[in-house]
């Protein structure tokens, strides 16, 4: 039968914000490119929370747009409301979050699509993946239709053969009730990929109008915004925000939950798929931390022009019924009208130890996947990793060797290391414990970290990055000049210490010295620093955290050292393990379902020991000998 | 244990008793080598020692001198491990020896692991490609031992003692870390001072595990020795002996000896781990109570057998049965009640077995210097040793208890100077990787699985 035959350079299945920035990162560098979605309205949604960022997950917002992607600059324009988390914390965990508006979001985000040169976009169900001989070779549509592809990057978030359910409710849809992809799992399994089954949850949209405000706290934005991209600067995105409100839970809501956790589908078995434990449900919360009278409950605009507001903190998939009661037992919605129900949603994703750390799969040449379908929730995660996915499609195609961010360099590389070393068993989020380097790994540096390796890649122009040299050059100027000017103990400057609670000097010090102390900041030393250069507050910032923490960034950047050693010895792909004498069973039974890339890699496996590790080390070195 | 810092290790085997080699190999060989020897000849500084050269002088430690001896300076990549190498040839015995090495390890080497220096003279190209394998193997057998012995000889005390400890550190850093992630939920005000308390309440706890580590060891070493004999030939009389010398017994942290009925004594700086008869004492006899199938057990358990033999008394089916076992062990016959009618002579026990004997009085203490006479001997001539892994291991734990603490002071310095809450938790956690060295376990999951079992984050 005759049906649509088109050739592509890289085929992108989903439009979600993984696909979004593989499809981006691709066209961008000049590939072919047609992403799929199975409907046009959810490309870049928000179906869970309505906002960017958090958390660690701020980070990797900040690292997406220091690389060239999309994400940051996107919800600069789009936010409602902005916050830098932690700001009474080490720059380290200083964390930028803003509420988007969902529907400007998507808006945007769909209009940049439209703007991309080599960037096709096509509403249809990817069915089937075309592979042979362990070659990817493009997909086929439900109508029939086939998609060459020299690449193919899977992004299909929770779309694969999901299922949303609320009591014993359950409908085989997507989020939102858009169309499910029910027929990809199959050609997935066919060949040989592993899948698991995971689930999430999502709490109920109430409308604004049925909601006592005046019973709850309300939560500002901050005064001064710092934008997501390094792109921005606050004059450019500064706007009128929309606060959120906090209320709690009280014990008649626990009670409301408590007699009916029966009709729960987690607690009856209904529900397969392992859930997250870092976003339980109140079901999970009320269960869990018993000795707990109340929880938080955020109440959160999901944009300008809707009524919908998120209600964060409880996410349930108790029956319609249960949750009208336990949400108007909250104290300012005791007459809260439903818009949409909270459900729980099951899906297929990956076994992520399938891939390599550039995202591609191991056993299928040119296919990626990133997102969600890599056992990954949040949105920011899945941005980076289709940001990386798309980079690396790009890259296999023009023979070049994979863009791999370590976790030295960046939480995106963390996390990628992350899902493809460690085997996990419930939906991965970004934390910032699990970035052992994390005093280098900070929001306000992520584009001297990482917009070298952007420019290089082909998506930072030139313009951006000549502007970060010049930056990069002040920054070590005026860490030199601090160091070297000195400050005598001059009533002026005693007067100023003392101003600032600060000990007087007893002999001269440096300006660094000085600075080093706690309650003693950069901008405190003005006056008394006459030489001062005028320079932005970007590089002057920089300076301070440089030399304040200095000890502690020594340190780490002496761990780093060794850790990038160990890096750099790569283990040959078509290693034998069965070969290397006294490696231990388990160990070889590891290495060879993990298929580590170097020994850096290897010593993260649980169940290869570090007298495994040293064996190998001298396997590759008598290896190199021969070669 | 891939990092390429600077390791020590007593490279001769320690029954060698007189002279041995303490060894260091890496970036800071010589500097260490420079901070722990001083050159006879003042003028001269190991740092600027040529390579391949040797100077005579003394190991130092706080300004008092260790002991008296060579050391040789090796420059790499010309050296055995391709590293600077500092060897230091020391003669004060196995103690002395031991002494030196912690020294060096104050100084900033680290206890190398098992086949440690092998490995890195085979990575840096200074070993022939056909000893790979051999090297891999020992690194493994070496490697498997170590832990399992470190497992068996961590007293069932200790192992709970520490695991408390980070039990207490992974709560506080989960609690951070909580507060971190999601600062809306946990708040963190006052918590630096509750801090503080915890922090220096299990320093406290680790600094005296490190001071019962410094007189007993944390593990038992020593030469594993059973006292064994049929019932009242005098074994506890025997043991009461060794024990009451004024020998430095070793003293345990409270609490752990419970669970292994051993001591550790020690003859002529030899220590002697004795399978402890104390706990039997009372039920009189090894063989009789338990039976010899018990006894057999413990010899085979043992580096050395004293066997105490009753002259007072004819031999019995008992004495056969333990003779029988001795025949492969290196032993000793204590042939007890020299003060009493004899009955069984030297003669009658050597148509039996041939075996170094000593006619011995528990009673009037005669024949114990010849006793003590033939253990040096034994020892100094190699035919008894221990195995030294236990002594590695024991300096690996204190090192890492130590570090353990220096992290902790870390924490209270960071909380005096002010720093924010986020570099807490960088220190706590290189102390809880540190104690979890002697469990062997890492960090892993634990901290995530801890955040999400104590605290209600999440959206």
């Amino acid at each position: 039968m005759a049906h649509v035959e088109e050739k592509y350079d890289v085929i992108v299945v989903g439009a979600g914000h993984a696909g979004c920035e593989a499809a981006l990162a691709a066209a961008r560098l000049n590939m072919e490119t047609i992403m799929f979605t199975v409907s046009m309205s959810n490309v870049a949604m928000m179906p869970c929370n309505p906002n960017i960022g958090g958390s660690s997950k701020g980070h990797l917002v900040r690292e997406i747009d220091a690389l060239g992607g999309e994400m940051g600059k996107n919800i600069d324009k789009t936010y409602i409301q902005s916050k830098m988390l932690n700001k009474s914390k080490g720059p380290a965990v200083h964390s930028l979050r803003a509420q988007a508006d969902k529907e400007e979001y998507q808006k945007q985000m769909r209009k940049v699509i439209f703007d991309t040169k080599h960037l096709t976009i096509r509403q249809a169900e990817v069915t089937e993946l075309l592979i042979e001989e362990n070659i990817i070779k493009g997909v086929k549509t439900d109508s029939g239709a086939v998609y060459y592809g020299k690449a193919v990057i899977l992004t299909t978030g929770t779309y694969l053969k999901a299922r949303c359910i609320y009591g014993d409710i359950s409908h085989e849809t997507g989020p939102n009730g858009l169309p499910a992809a029910n027929q990809l799992s199959r050609s997935l399994m066919e060949h040989g990929i592993e899948l698991y089954r995971f689930k999430t949850g999502t709490p109920a949209r109430i409308d604004k109008n049925s909601i006592d405000f005046s019973q709850m706290e309300e939560q500002f934005g901050d005064e001064k915004i710092v934008p997501f991209s390094f792109t921005n600067r606050e004059e450019d995105i500064k706007r009128d925000q929309i606060s959120c409100w906090l209320t709690y839970t009280n014990e008649k809501t626990h009670e409301i939950i408590r007699k009916n956790l029966h009709r729960s589908p987690l607690f009856s078995g209904a529900i397969e798929g392992t859930g997250p434990r870092y976003c339980p449900s109140i079901e999970d919360k009320v269960v869990k931390f018993a000795d707990k009278n109340r929880h938080q409950v955020f109440i959160e605009p999901e944009g300008e022009d809707t009524n919908e507001m998120y209600i964060g903190g409880m996410s349930s998939s108790l029956p319609e019924d249960v949750q009208y009661e336990m949400y108007r037992s909250v104290k300012g919605m005791e007459h809260a009208k439903i818009i949409r129900n909270a459900y729980a949603i099951e899906y297929d994703c990956i076994n992520p130890m399938q891939l390599k750390s550039s995202l591609e799969f191991k056993k299928i040449k040119g296919l990626f996947s990133a997102g969600q379908i890599n056992g990954s929730s949040g949105y920011e995660e899945a941005g980076c990793q289709g940001l990386l996915a798309g980079i690396n499609a790009a890259r296999m195609i023009e023979g070049k060797e994979a863009v791999i961010l370590d976790r030295s360099q960046a939480y995106i590389g963390v996390l990628i290391d992350d899902l493809v070393t460690k085997e996990t068993h419930e939906p991965y989020r970004m934390m910032t414990s699990r970035a052992e380097y994390r005093l280098l790994l900070r929001q306000d540096n992520a584009d001297l970290r990482l917009t070298p390796i952007g420019y290089e890649v082909g998506l930072i122009e030139k313009d951006r990055y000549d502007k970060l040299l010049w930056k990069q050059e002040k920054i070590e100027e005026e860490i030199k000049r601090v160091s070297h000017v000195m400050i005598g103990a001059n009533k002026q400057v005693q007067e100023l210490l003392e101003a600032h609670n600060s000990t007087p000097l007893k002999t001269a010090v440096s300006l660094a010295e000085l600075i080093r102390r706690p309650e003693i900041t950069y901008d405190i030393l003005g006056p008394i620093d006459k030489d001062r250069p005028d320079l932005p507050d970007e590089v002057t910032q920089q300076v301070e955290i440089h030399i304040k923490y200095e000890g502690y960034i020594k340190r780490q950047l002496k761990q780093v050292e060794q850790f990038k050693k160990m890096e750099a010895k790569l283990i040959p792909e078509d290693i034998c393990y069965e070969k290397v004498n006294s490696l231990r069973k388990e160990a070889v039974q590891k290495l060879n379902a993990f298929r580590p890339r170097s020994i850096g890699q290897a010593s993260r496996i649980s169940g290869v020991s570090p007298a495994d590790i040293s064996v190998l080390l001298i396997y590759l070195g008598s290896h190199n000998h021969v070669s | 244990m891939f990092r390429e810092d600077t390791i020590a290790a007593i490279s001769t085997a320690m029954s060698d008793g007189g002279i041995g080699i303490v060894r260091i190999s890496g970036p800071d060989a010589i500097s260490i080598g420079n901070e722990i020897f001083l050159p006879a000849n003042q003028k001269k500084k190991v740092s600027d020692m040529a390579s391949y050269s040797a100077v005579y002088g003394h190991v130092v430690h706080h300004e008092k001198t260790v002991d008296e001896g060579i050391l040789l300076l090796m420059r790499g990549p010309k050296s055995y491990t391709g590293e600077d190498v500092v060897e230091i040839d020391c003669h004060g015995g196995v103690v002395v020896l031991k002494k030196v090495l912690e020294t060096a390890i104050e100084a900033g080497a680290r206890p190398a692991e098992p086949g440690e220096f092998t490995k890195r003279a085979f990575l840096n190209g200074r070993i022939d490609l056909s000893q790979a394998e051999a090297v891999m193997d020992v690194i493994h057998s070496k490697n498997e031992f170590a832990l399992e012995s470190s497992m068996k000889q961590l007293s069932g005390g200790l192992k709970r003692k520490i695991e408390e400890i980070r039990g207490k550190i992974l709560y506080e850093i989960a609690y951070i870390e909580s507060a971190l992630d999601d600062p809306e939920h946990i708040s963190l005000d006052g918590f630096a001072n509750h801090l503080e308390l915890v922090v220096t309440e299990q320093k406290e706890k680790i600094d005296h595990l490190i001071e019962t580590a410094e007189n007993g060891r944390i593990l038992k070493e020593g030469i594993r020795t059973a006292i064994v004999g049929k019932p009242n030939a005098g074994k506890s009389s025997l043991l009461n002996l060794l024990v009451g010398e004024d020998r430095a017994i070793v003293t345990e942290i409270a609490g752990t000896t419970r669970d292994t009925l051993e001591e550790t004594i020690q003859v002529k700086g030899i220590p002697l781990q004795v399978i402890d008869t104390a706990g039997i004492r009372k039920t009189e006899d090894i063989v009789e109570k338990i039976g010899i199938e018990k006894a057999k057990e413990t010899m085979d358990q043992s580096d050395l057998v004293l066997y105490v033999a009753d002259s007072s008394r004819p031999l019995d089916e008992n004495d056969f049965e333990i003779m029988d076992c001795l025949k492969e062990k290196k032993a000793i016959i204590i042939l007890n009640k020299s003060d009493l009618n004899q009955v069984t002579g030297e003669k009658e026990i050597r148509t039996h077995i041939s075996k170094d004997m000593i006619v011995f009085s528990a009673r009037e203490e005669t024949g114990l210097d010849e006793l003590y006479e033939k253990l040096e001997e034994m020892f100094f001539e190699g035919k008894l040793s221990f195995n030294d892994e236990i002594y590695i291991t024991n300096m690996r734990h204190k090192n890492s208890l130590c570090q353990a603490s220096q992290s902790l002071s870390m924490v209270l310095q960071s909380i005096m100077d002010g720093m924010p809450e986020d570099f807490f938790s960088i220190d706590l956690t290189d102390a809880y990787e540190h104690l979890g060295y002697i469990l062997g376990e890492s960090m892993g999951e634990d901290l995530v699985n801890e955040i999400f079992r104590e605290f209600c984050t999440g959206k």
